[in-house]
């Protein structure tokens, strides 16, 4: 007789290792399209998978086969036309029309399939690593705290609710002395009512004391505080987030930012955003804009309002040095920071941006990237800046000329440094 | 060609139905019930099945089964990752159903259905796995000769027990990397003529170490006295090694190959038992699924002329019934070779028909079969060909006219193809003649065999491929010689003889 099995529950992903094996061995390629794809679509895509494609020749299982070439006879099936010696001229494409023998001769152009979201983040962020993970983030494994959750009726003596379990006590003795209670009552009154008949010696009224004693004893047996009734306070282990991290997005909206070299900042700010919620838990983001002053503002303002005039860039370090110290103590938070800008600064203030940054500013942050946006030379503001990269590992310059260098630049920013 | 014959016909007992289960959801008591009506009818026709192991599984579970190969237990091999990615993308975007059944040559012989299945999907796949495939398994000879339903699941744990710990051991990259070279050779790895050896899980774990000492210490006995002192006279005294041509080249390379360190002979000797498991399955397709179509088809009707299923089951039975077994012709889009299921199910209803209502043609065809027992005959036939000498035996001019096959000679030399035979009386046997020889996988693949090694030069191995028609060899030379030259170690050469005798070299690879 069959015997049947339900499987279904058992030995789901089995083939899990086969797919972490493909990927392992075809990762360059996999890594490639990975690249290829995040440069050819909006930023905002980010947080979905990704169809990757590898040309099909590269992970081919050679076999010896036959080549074209020599005689064959091919069988097949559905003729309409032809009688025997009909001459037929060739099918496009070589023996298109009678692969007959071999399949495996020819394939597909290109082996497509799906990378989840999870994965395609992993190649994604493969080579980076945020600069200078020391604080508590290398240790991966999440604090916990306690943290209360309600009453459980098994638990710890040292755990023991006072309150509550009296308070469990007084329904259970309520409630299991309630009927005997009712009864003693009952025969009290018919007592009182004999005794005052002057019934009081009667057999009647002995009949009822002594039931009234026998109830009498078993309210009293109603235990005071039972097992039952104790209650103990829940903990359980809350994992709190080991990590924090806050991200300033500082950007130039002074009048020589387009909307073209916004939209670039955006896209290296998204990016960043990204890439730090794959190390941490909490990020907060604060946006800060300037031109002359500097002000904190949410993120549509940040990136859609345009203002005129000048530029004072250390007006936007000031607020961000004054933020940190007032929100955000770098004892409890990692603290990175993005500027944007398209170099243009009033010449007296540089320096003044490098001094505010070597002294007030890096030692504070984990990392500041400063990003220049399409300037044809080099300003002061780079120049500057170039003193402070010589001078601190925490900061990093690049520059951005088009859309498509935003990739490229964002992994030498954040390439993996080497202990 | 309606065929079914009188006498199976149950008493018409005045037309009462009492079907086993209205609707189609199924469920275990049902399927379990469904399972012993196939099963007294299967009994009834005689199939000798293997005890049934019938597994449910998720659709999850049924791409993994697909992914490798349909062993039910396998090692770790990229290659199995990307039939798993393919299979899951044409299965998500609803390119392709999920397997019709999957059923595993063992005993107890396992069968897989998928829960998202309705019920007469289940009748039928239990039809067709558990009783059609099974009772194939069971009886043809090759099965039965080159395959061990007994020992089979074991080997397959010992297989990936061993595979794994020589990733420990050794990397995964080393191991990979053997895989890859074992993989391209495995239909290199078959014997096609010795018996093989039966499998088991005890005796292999107890006899790998005594193996591996063995064979290291022959190998090595081999080569002992290399490099000699080449002297002319020496080499014209040597014997030729190997003495006789070989076909099994992992075979060869397991017992021969000086470089190989122990565990990877055990490695290689592990692809090639598996490709011997397989062998079969790959001679019988047509057969195989023809048997298996052929009596799901059977039984399930039985079972409604017994009036046990209602007419929605019967309807959604032939439809999936239908799909399975047509057949495109040449020029359709839809065209991707001679439909296994169809070519089967084709030959073995044909054969039924010529049991039971020979014409007169089917009398001077097949004199031994008109007018025979038809399931005596058909069990014959299962039991004792592959697909090659079935065709040869069996395909009858009835269904060459159905099929309208015609054959097409296509030669280089020729600057247009040529139809060399259709199905006309002229046509008959020379199209079935062909047709067998397209099953046959001795030309469908090239003929290549290890010729020599010179034992007392540079230890390098020369393939011979015969040519056949002369067909060269394909694009992928190159890249199989060096997996070859990867598993011998040293010089590997490959050089194509024609019908001539003429030896033409074709392609190197140093190590």
């Amino acid at each position: 007789m069959s015997q049947l099995v339900d499987r279904r529950l058992s030995g789901k992903n089995r083939s899990a290792v086969n797919r972490q094996r493909f990927l392992r061995r075809f990762k360059t390629q996999i890594r490639k399209a990975a690249a290829e794809a995040v440069s050819g679509r909006k930023v905002a895509d980010l947080e979905r998978g990704e169809k990757i494609s590898i040309p099909s020749k590269d992970l081919s299982e050679p076999i010896f086969h036959h080549g074209s070439g020599g005689r064959r006879n091919i069988v097949l099936p559905g003729n309409r036309e032809f009688v025997s010696g009909d001459r037929v001229d060739r099918p496009e494409g070589g023996g298109g029309g009678g692969s007959g023998g071999s399949p495996d001769g020819e394939g597909m152009d290109d082996f497509v399939f799906e990378l989840s979201k999870e994965e395609f983040m992993e190649y994604f962020f493969q080579d980076l690593a945020l600069p200078d993970l020391v604080k508590k983030q290398l240790a991966a494994v999440p604090e916990v705290k306690k943290a209360r959750a309600g009453f459980v009726s098994q638990g710890n003596p040292s755990n023991l609710h006072v309150v509550r379990s009296m308070k469990q006590a007084i329904g259970r003795r309520l409630a299991m002395a309630a009927g005997p209670r009712d009864a003693l009552r009952e025969a009290r009154e018919q007592l009182a009512e004999l005794e005052a008949n002057g019934l009081g010696a009667s057999a009647e009224a002995d009949e009822l004391r002594e039931e009234i004693e026998a109830l009498e004893a078993r309210v009293a047996a109603v235990p005071f505080l039972d097992t039952w009734d104790l209650r103990y306070a829940n903990r359980v282990d809350q994992p709190t987030p080991s990590s924090q991290a806050v991200m300033f997005c500082l950007m130039d909206v002074s009048g020589s930012m387009d909307a073209d070299r916004k939209n670039i900042a955006k896209r290296f700010f998204m990016l960043l955003y990204l890439f730090l919620t794959q190390s941490y838990e909490r990020i907060d983001v604060v946006f800060i804009r300037h031109h002359t002053v500097a002000k904190e503002v949410e993120e549509d303002e940040f990136f859609n309002s345009r203002e005129s005039g000048g530029t004072v860039a250390s007006s936007a370090l000031e607020l961000m040095k004054d933020i940190i110290l007032e929100r955000y103590p770098s004892a409890s938070w990692n603290i990175y920071a993005a500027q944007a800008s398209d170099g243009d600064n009033w010449d007296d203030d540089s320096p003044r941006c490098r001094d505010l940054l070597l002294q007030g500013i890096l030692p504070l942050t984990q990392y500041f990237a400063y990003v220049e946006i399409e300037a044809e030379e080099p300003q002061s503001l780079w120049r500057e800046y170039e003193r402070v990269q010589a001078a601190s590992r925490r900061f990093a310059m690049q520059r951005i000329l088009t859309l498509a260098d935003i990739y490229p630049v964002f992994r030498e920013l954040f390439k993996k440094k080497v202990a | 060609m309606e065929t079914r014959p009188e006498i199976e016909r149950p008493a018409p007992v005045s037309q009462r139905r009492e079907p086993i289960s209205e609707g189609s959801e199924w469920s275990f008591e049902l399927i379990d019930r469904y399972d012993r009506e196939i099963a007294r009818v299967a009994a009834h026709y005689g199939l000798d099945t293997y005890p049934n192991q019938i597994e449910i599984i998720s659709s999850e579970q049924m791409i993994d089964a697909y992914s490798s190969v349909g062993m039910p237990v396998g090692y770790h091999h990229w290659s199995y990752g990307k039939q798993f990615l393919a299979t899951q993308k044409g299965y998500k975007r609803g390119q392709m159903g999920l397997a019709y059944e999957i059923v595993i040559n063992s005993n107890p012989c396992i069968a897989y259905l998928m829960e998202e299945n309705t019920l007469p999907m289940q009748a039928l796949v239990i039809a067709h796995a558990a009783y059609g495939h099974n009772s194939f398994f069971k009886g043809n000879y090759l099965f039965r000769t080159w395959t061990d339903a007994e020992g089979i699941l074991d080997y397959l744990v010992f297989a990936r027990n061993f595979i794994a710990e020589c990733e420990q051991r050794h990397g995964e990259d080393a191991v990979e990397e053997l895989l890859d070279s074992c993989h391209a050779l495995m239909n290199f790895g078959v014997d096609r003529y010795k018996r093989p050896t039966r499998l088991s899980m005890a005796k292999e774990q107890a006899r790998q170490a005594e193996r591996e000492a063995y064979l290291q210490s022959q190998v090595n006995d081999l080569w002992r006295t290399l490099p000699a002192k080449q002297s002319a006279g020496r080499q014209q005294r040597a014997p030729r090694f190997p003495a006789e041509p070989q076909e099994n080249l992992l075979y060869f390379i397991e017992k021969n190959a000086p470089r190989l360190e122990p565990w990877q002979r055990e490695i290689v000797r592990i692809v090639r038992k598996i490709a011997q498991y397989f062998y079969p399955q790959r001679q019988t397709q047509v057969m195989n699924e023809g048997w298996a179509t052929f009596w799901h088809y059977t039984l399930l009707n039985h079972l409604y002329d017994e009036g046990k299923l209602t007419d929605g089951f019967m309807l959604e039975f032939l439809q999936s019934h239908t799909n399975v077994v047509y057949q495109p012709p040449y020029d359709s889009r839809r065209y991707s070779g001679i439909n296994p299921y169809a070519l089967g199910f084709a030959m073995f209803t044909d054969l039924r028909r010529i049991c039971e209502h020979p014409t007169e043609e089917d009398r001077r065809w097949f004199p031994e079969l008109a007018g025979s027992d038809w399931v005596k005959s058909l069990d014959f036939a299962m039991r004792n060909f592959k697909d090659e000498s079935f065709i040869a035996q069996y395909l009858s001019p009835k269904l060459i006219r159905d099929f309208k096959l015609f054959v097409l000679v296509d030669d280089d030399r020729d600057e247009k193809l040529e139809v060399a035979a259709i199905h006309d009386d002229a046509g008959y046997r020379a199209v079935r003649q062909l047709l067998a020889e397209q099953y046959n996988l001795g030309n469908r693949e090239p003929n290549i065999q290890v010729y020599a090694v010179d034992v007392y030069g540079d230890r390098a191995l020369t393939l011979r491929h015969t040519m056949h028609d002369r067909r060269p060899l394909g694009e992928s030379t190159p890249e199989m010689l060096r997996h070859v030259a990867r598993l011998w170690g040293y010089t590997v050469r490959i050089e194509s003889v024609d019908a001539d005798g003429d030896i033409r070299f074709a392609a190197r690879s140093d190590t």
